[in-house]
């Protein structure tokens, strides 16, 4: 495995291996030296080309403690501000003998054109609308540590499907190791081609909670709300560029798909919440949601963002390269 | 080729039996014996102040029947851990990633301790210097001492064991399997052709 750019390209036992390297790598988290040796000499550069937090301090970190040189080039300050195109970007940094680029972009599908113009392994940590890969996979290794395994395991992922890369690699990724999942979104936050997804939709997020129409419910992610992309909210500066109303008004939407104290109350006492971060609370996920101690893993999900990015990394950098492997 | 696949090994040849099943558990009794007797040398806090730490995996194994032993014949009971070597051993590029073992530390952890560190088979010597890396990232042990069912000779680096069960010589053509009730269904040790990881 040379890149990772897509949950669809991790078999069971591939995904599987990930999650039991990365359960090994987590207790490191609780060392008092936070050093593995395995990447040494290796480098890796994050080519951000969209803001992130979580994403590109928990891809250093998981670096670092595999003891490789880790660099960030975000596009804010490098030579794209001056005009130079992905490619020449790509090729530039690729050429200065890097091993590994982890890349995020605002466009669907960038990362694997990138990962057709460069020899180095190429992480795919969010490119536009389409996948997420290393955060299907810090979910399901959340979900796992929660649940055991995810065979036959009902996931209700709930909000902007449209626009959630996350949504999409979660659906590739939990299927493959055989959870069920079910989309709950209103109309317009339901992507056309949703049908050919392997998974069941819906638009009525209480019916689905009460297990009525879709078997009773293991988990509940609830997504971002990607504001910046509604023209219903305070953001007159996306309604300007034309973009469509997708849902009323906030308020609306947070009384139909928002996790509220009353819809908490109808999930089981064991069934974990996630939430892939930065949350709007108030909006999908109220406070009482975001907080709960019974409920809540939302912290969980970041810790295991670091130990699932340590296995990606290793599974992709430590070993041999292609041609001597045996 | 699947990591889970690559970690499986062939399976047990007809080779020659180097120990039976009812030898394994008289050399492991021998071999506690011999733990007590050398730890007993340096004060009864020596046995008290021990951990035993199982390579992964068939020292695990190996560990705590060493630690039940240890205890039946003298009442000292001794933690045991276990110690994953493959994150620095010096092949993995060579060689490829493959899964991860568990490290489990001790209780009481291993700072201030006499560490035995429990292999199965004492061969290069490379993977006792990988655990000793592995080691001084966990802690700061007071001594650090090897015990290995099988030393079959080969040292490339300058290592040996404290506690050896039986040492075999060998071609470096042959390997020496060594088979674990709790991780192979029968106990045994046997020499057979070829190369193995």
């Amino acid at each position: 495995m040379k890149n990772l750019l897509s949950a669809a390209d991790l078999t069971r036992d591939e995904a599987l291996e990930i999650l039991d390297t990365a359960a090994r790598m987590h207790n490191i988290q609780t060392r008092e030296v936070k050093k593995l040796p395995p990447l040494r000499g290796r480098t890796i550069v994050n080519l951000f080309f969209e803001d992130s937090t979580r994403t590109r301090s928990s891809f250093e970190i998981a670096g670092k403690w595999l003891s490789a040189d880790v660099i960030n080039v975000s596009a804010k300050g490098s030579s794209v501000s001056k005009g130079e195109s992905l490619r020449d970007t790509v090729l530039t940094v690729a050429a200065m003998g890097v091993d590994a680029l982890v890349v995020r972009h605002h466009a669907s599908g960038a990362v694997q054109r990138i990962a057709q113009w460069v020899d180095c392994g190429v992480v795919n940590a969010g490119d536009g609308t389409h996948e997420h890969p290393t955060q299907a996979l810090l979910d399901a290794y959340t979900l796992r540590g929660r649940l055991g395994s995810l065979d036959g395991r009902h996931v209700v992922i709930v909000g902007d499907i449209t626009h959630s890369r996350v949504a999409r690699s979660n659906v590739l990724l939990l299927t493959t190791l055989g959870a069920r999942v079910t989309l709950v979104a209103p109309p317009t936050l339901m992507p056309s081609g949703v049908g050919t997804w392997p998974c069941e939709t819906s638009w009525d997020l209480d019916e689905t909670l009460s297990g009525k129409s879709f078997g009773d419910v293991d988990a509940v992610m609830m997504l971002r709300v990607q504001r910046e992309r509604m023209g219903g909210g305070q953001s007159g500066e996306a309604r300007g560029a034309g973009q469509s109303n997708f849902v009323p008004t906030e308020r609306e939407y947070a009384v139909l798909y928002g996790l509220s104290p009353r819809r908490l109350a109808l999930l089981g006492e064991d069934v974990p919440v996630l939430h892939p971060g930065p949350m709007n609370r108030g909006l999908e996920i109220s406070s009482a949601a975001a907080d709960s101690i019974e409920h809540s893993v939302v912290l969980d999900q970041v810790q295991a963002g670091v130990a699932v990015r340590m296995a990606v990394l290793y599974r992709l950098l430590a070993g041999a390269s292609e041609e001597v492997a045996v | 080729m699947s990591l889970r696949a690559a970690a499986g090994r062939t399976e047990p040849g007809a080779g020659a039996v180097l120990l039976s099943s009812s030898d394994v558990v008289r050399v492991i009794d021998r071999m506690s014996h011999q733990i007590i007797e050398n730890l007993e040398k340096t004060g009864s806090a020596g046995l008290a102040n021990a951990v035993l730490m199982g390579i992964p995996s068939r020292g695990v194994p190996l560990a705590k029947r060493l630690a039940t032993r240890i205890e039946a014949f003298c009442g000292t009971a001794i933690p045991v851990g276990s110690l994953d070597i493959t994150l620095y051993r010096d092949d993995l590029r060579q060689r490829g990633i493959r899964p991860l073992g568990e490290t489990v530390e001790p209780a009481g952890g291993i700072d201030g301790k006499t560490v035995i560190l429990v292999d199965d088979v004492l061969f290069s010597g490379r993977s006792t210097r990988a655990a000793l890396d592995a080691l001084s990232e966990l802690g700061r042990p007071s001594a650090v001492q090897l015990a290995v069912m099988v030393d079959r000779g080969h040292r490339q680096l300058p290592i040996r064991a404290d506690y050896v069960g039986k040492n075999v010589p060998t071609a470096r053509s042959e390997s020496v399997r060594v088979n674990l009730a709790e991780t192979d269904g029968e106990d045994g040790v046997v020499l057979v052709e070829g190369t193995q990881s």
